[in-house]
C-alpha cells in the first residue's frame, strides 16, 4: 500500500504515442495541429515558425516546423529523426514521438515505436494504403504497440468524401486482418485545417465517431507491462562497506514486470539458487511490496553469488534459459547482416557474444510473404536463429516485452545494428 | 496479498463511427493502479543512471547548481544510496555565474559528501584555448571548449547532463544516450537507434556518450518534483526585486557585465529566473511567485517556453542550439 499512498495526487497517467505512415502523409503537421488546437504551443514557438514560414515565401504557419527541428529537415521539408514533444490536458500527460516516413529512416521510426502505447498511422486520402503505410503498420504490430489509430488525412483534398474514407478503411482492415490486428479506430481528418483533430470542424458531419483528442484522452491504456511474472534484472550490486552497513548487499534494478513482496521466494537465474526477499530498500524508506516499473534495491536472506546480468524471479514463475533461440530481427544498419561475423547481444542487463546461425526468412512487408534470403540489408525484417555464448534468461516477446527484447551491437563500430524480439520458445 | 493486481475489469473502448466489426469490442484484462507520471519518470531516470554506472568506465555528472541538475542529484541519491555516487560531479564555470548559484553548488556538493570538480573558462581563456571578442560577451557557447578539455583531462567516457527534450527543438531530437565522436561532435543525421530502454553505451577510446536521464521531463515536471521532494533551489528562482534593463523582448539583469546603454533606463521590478546560466544572457521573467507552489502555478499557464523567455543566445538564429551541440555543447 505504501507504494500507492506515497504517490502525489497530481500524479496523472502518462500516454506515449507515435505518428507513423508514408512520406508526406502529414504526420508532423498533425502533431503541430494537435499541439496548436490544444493550446500547447508557446507563443515564442509559434512566432518563430510563423517567421520561418514567411521567410520561405509561404503564407500562414507550417505546423510541421514545430517538430522538424533540424536544419537538414527544414531545408528538405521532411522528417529525418524522431522528435519528442510533450503536452498535457487535465486528463493525461502525453509524450509524442513524431517519426519519419522515409524508408531510409525506418530505424528512427522503430526507435520511436519501441516505447509507444499507441500509434497513429496516417494515410493520405488521395493515395490510400501505400507500401510504407503497411511497413509501419507491420512494425507497429511487431513491436506490439497495443493501440492503433488509422488517421485518414487530407480529407480536404477529396471533398471530405465518405466513400473515399470507407474504401481506405476497408483496404486497411484487410491488411490488418492478416496481421491479426484488432481494435483499430479509424478517424477521417484534415491535419491542415484541423477537422476531427481537437475540434470536429464543419466538414465531416457524416462522421459520428470520436475526435483524435477524445480518443487520446480517454482510451484505457493497456498495461503493456506484464503484471504477472516478477522479473528483476540486476543492474548493480550495492556494497557500501561502511561501518554501519558493513554487511549490506543490495541488488539494484528495476522491476521489469510483475510485483514482489517481502518474504517472497525468489530464484536467481541462470544459477538457479533460491532465497527469500528480506527487504525492499528505497531512498524514501523500506517498502513491503513493489510493482513494475519501480526502481528499487532488494536484499535477500542468504549470501548468494549474484552480479549484474543475473535475474531474480519469483520461484513459481520460471523464465526460459536459452543458448539458442529464434527471434524476429529488424536490421537497422547500412552494413548488411553478415552471418559469418560475431555480434554482441544486449538483453536486459546482460551483454553476450552471438552468432546468427540461420536466416529463416525475410518478410515482404507488402504481401507479408516469407522469402528465403542469405543476408539482411538495412530495413529488412525477418526471422533468424541466434546462438549465444552465455545463456539468456528470457521470455518470449509477446509474453513479456522487457525480457523478450534485445539489441544487436556491431563490435567493431559499436553501432546498434538490429532490434530483436524473441519468438515463442518450445518446451 | 497483492491488492494492486486484484480486480479484473471490463472496458468498452470508445466506439468509433467506423467499426469494422458489428458490435463494440470488449476487452477483458487486468488493471493495475499505474504509477503516476512523476513516479514513472523518476523510475526511468534511476534506471538510466544505474546503466551508466554499470557500463561506463569513467562517468561524470554535470552539476551547475541549476534546477535540472538539482533534480539529477536527487535522482542519483535515489539510484545509489546507501552507496556513494559512482562518479564525481563536474561543473564548467563560465566565470559569469550568479554568485548565489556558485555558493549553492558548493554547499550542495558538501552536504552530499560527493566529489566536485570545477573547471573554469577563465583558465581556458588564459591558456588561449578560448578567444573572446569582448570581456562581457556571453560565454555560453564557449563552455564546450572547457568541457571537452575536462573530458580529455579526466578521460571521462560519459557525461550525465540535465538537458530536457522540451527545452529546444534540437534537443527534442536527441537520444537519451547520445554518442559523441572523438571531437565531441554530435551528428544529428546519424544517431544510433535507441530501442526500448536497452541502451548502447559502447564507445571507442577518445569518444564519449552524453547521457540525459531527464530527457522526458518537462519544466513543469521538474518543479512538481522539486515540490514533492522538498528540494532546495538557489534563491534567484524565486521572485525578488532586481534592477533590470528592458532590451529586445527580454529583461536583462544589471550586473558588472551588463550596464544600461545610452538611452536605456534601468528599473527595479519583481522577477524570477527560469534558468540560471551565463549572467550576461540569462533573462529573468516578471513574476510574483515566491514559493515553489506559486512557481508551479505560473509554469502551468505560461505561454512562453523556458528558453524563449530566458536565453538571448538561442535567439540569434533558428539553429543556434543545433550548431552549438554539433560542437560539443551538452
Ligand atoms: N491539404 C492538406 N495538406 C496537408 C494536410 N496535412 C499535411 N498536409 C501537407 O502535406 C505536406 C507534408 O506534411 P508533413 O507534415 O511534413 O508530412 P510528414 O508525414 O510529416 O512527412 P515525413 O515526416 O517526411 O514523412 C505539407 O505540405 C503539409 O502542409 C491536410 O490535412 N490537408
Ligand atoms: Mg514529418
Amino acid at each position: 500500500m505504501s507504494v500507492i499512498d506515497s504517490t502525489a495526487l497530481d500524479n496523472i497517467e502518462l500516454l506515449r504515442f507515435i505518428t507513423a505512415g508514408s512520406v508526406d502523409d502529414g504526420k508532423s503537421t498533425l502533431i503541430g495541429r494537435l499541439l496548436h488546437d490544444s493550446k500547447s504551443i508557446f507563443e515564442d514557438q509559434l512566432s518563430a515558425i510563423t517567421h520561418t514560414t514567411s521567410k520561405r515565401g509561404m503564407k500562414g504557419v507550417d505546423l510541421s516546423l514545430l517538430t522538424d527541428g533540424l536544419q537538414a529537415e527544414r531545408e528538405q521539408g521532411i522528417t529525418i529523426d524522431v522528435a519528442y514533444r510533450y503536452f498535457a490536458t487535465p486528463k493525461r500527460k502525453f509524450i509524442i514521438a513524431d517519426t519519419p516516413g522515409h524508408e531510409q529512416y525506418t530505424r528512427n521510426m522503430v526507435t520511436g515505436a519501441s516505447t509507444a502505447n499507441l500509434a497513429i498511422i496516417l494515410i493520405d486520402a488521395r493515395k490510400g494504403v501505400l507500401v510504407q503505410s503497411r511497413r509501419h503498420t507491420y512494425l507497429a504490430s511487431l513491436v506490439g504497440i497495443p493501440h492503433l489509430v488509422v488517421a485518414v488525412n487530407k480529407m480536404d483534398l477529396v471533398d471530405y468524401s465518405r466513400e473515399v474514407f470507407e474504401r481506405i478503411c476497408r483496404d486497411f482492415a484487410a491488411f490488418a486482418e492478416e496481421l491479426k490486428l484488432h481494435n483499430i479506430t479509424y478517424i477521417p481528418m484534415s491535419a491542415l485545417n484541423g477537422d476531427m483533430v481537437v475540434e470536429r470542424g464543419d466538414n465531416l458531419s457524416w462522421y459520428e465517431g470520436v475526435t483524435l483528442m477524445d480518443l487520446l484522452e480517454n482510451i484505457p491504456i493497456d498495461h503493456d507491462i506484464n503484471l504477472v511474472d516478477f522479473r528483476f534484472p540486476v543492474q548493480l550490486v550495492c556494497r557500501p562497506q561502511t561501518e554501519e552497513l558493513h554487511d549490506f548487499r543490495g541488488y539494484m534494478g528495476r522491476i521489469e514486470s510483475g510485483s514482489i513482496q517481502v518474504g517472497d521466494a525468489v530464484t536467481v537465474f541462470p544459477s538457479g539458487l533460491t532465497s527469500r526477499i528480506k527487504e525492499i530498500v528505497t531512498y524514501d524508506g523500506p517498502l513491503d511490496h513493489a510493482i513494475a516499473p519501480q526502481s528499487v534495491t532488494l536484499t535477500i536472506e542468504d549470501h548468494l553469488d549474484i552480479s549484474r546480468g543475473d535475474m531474480l524471479v519469483k520461484t513459481e514463475q520460471k523464465p526460459q534459459v536459452v543458448k539458442e533461440f529464434e527471434a524476429m530481427l529488424c536490421w537497422l544498419s547500412e552494413q548488411a547482416l553478415d552471418p559469418k561475423r560475431k555480434y554482441l547481444v544486449k538483453h536486459t542487463t546482460r551483454i553476450v557474444k552471438a552468432l546468427v546461425s540461420r536466416i529463416n526468412y525475410r518478410v515482404d512487408v507488402n504481401t507479408l510473404n516469407r522469402e528465403a534470403v542469405d543476408i539482411f540489408r538495412m530495413n529488412d525484417i525477418g526471422r533468424v536463429t541466434l546462438k549465444v555464448q552465455q545463456p539468456l534468461v528470457c521470455d518470449d516477446y509477446e509474453r513479456n516485452h522487457a525480457t523478450g527484447s534485445f539489441i544487436v551491437i556491431d563490435e567493431a563500430s559499436n553501432n546498434t545494428v538490429a532490434a530483436g524480439m524473441i519468438c515463442p520458445l518450445e518446451g | 496479498m497483492d491488492i494492486i493486481l486484484s480486480d479484473m475489469q471490463e472496458f468498452i473502448t470508445p466506439v468509433p463511427n467506423f467499426v469494422m466489426k458489428s458490435e463494440p469490442i470488449v476487452i477483458k484484462r487486468r488493471t493495475a493502479r499505474q504509477l503516476g507520471h512523476l513516479d514513472a519518470l523518476e523510475s526511468e531516470s534511476i534506471h538510466i543512471l544505474r546503466e551508466v554506472a554499470a557500463e561506463c568506465a569513467n562517468p561524470a555528472l554535470l552539476f551547475s547548481g541549476g534546477k535540472d541538475s538539482i533534480v539529477l542529484l536527487r535522482l542519483a541519491e535515489k539510484a545509489f544510496r546507501p552507496g556513494r555516487f559512482p562518479f564525481p560531479l563536474l561543473h564548467i564555470d563560465t566565470g559569469h555565474n550568479f554568485p548565489e548559484v556558485i555558493e549553492f553548488r558548493d554547499r550542495r556538493a558538501q552536504q552530499l559528501g560527493e566529489r566536485l570538480i570545477v573547471r573554469s573558462m577563465e583558465d581556458s581563456i588564459r591558456q588561449g584555448r578560448v578567444v573572446l571578442r569582448s570581456e562581457n560577451q556571453s560565454r555560453n557557447a564557449f563552455q564546450s571548449v572547457t568541457l571537452l578539455d575536462a573530458i580529455a583531462e579526466f578521460r571521462f567516457d560519459a557525461c550525465i547532463g540535465g538537458a530536457r527534450r522540451d527545452e529546444e527543438k534540437a534537443r527534442a531530437k536527441e537520444r537519451i544516450f547520445s554518442f559523441r565522436d572523438e571531437f565531441g561532435q554530435w551528428d544529428p543525421k546519424n544517431q544510433r537507434p535507441e530501442l526500448w530502454d536497452i541502451y548502447n553505451t559502447r564507445v571507442h577510446a577518445g569518444e564519449n556518450i552524453r547521457v540525459f536521464p531527464i530527457s522526458n521531463w518537462t519544466e513543469l515536471d521538474v518543479w512538481e518534483y522539486i515540490a514533492r521532494e522538498q528540494l532546495e533551489v538557489p534563491h534567484i528562482y524565486f521572485a525578488h526585486t532586481r534592477e533590470v534593463i528592458r532590451r529586445g523582448t527580454g529583461l536583462l539583469p544589471v550586473s558588472h557585465l551588463v550596464q544600461p546603454k545610452d538611452g536605456e533606463q534601468s528599473e527595479n521590478i519583481m522577477v524570477r529566473f527560469r534558468t540560471v546560466g551565463d549572467m550576461s544572457c540569462t533573462c529573468p521573467v516578471e513574476s510574483t511567485a515566491t514559493s515553489v507552489d506559486e512557481i508551479i502555478a505560473e509554469t502551468a499557464i505560461t505561454r512562453i517556453t523556458e528558453r524563449g523567455a530566458t536565453r538571448m543566445d538561442d535567439q540569434t538564429s533558428d539553429a543556434s542550439m543545433e550548431l552549438r551541440k554539433k560542437e560539443g555543447y551538452f
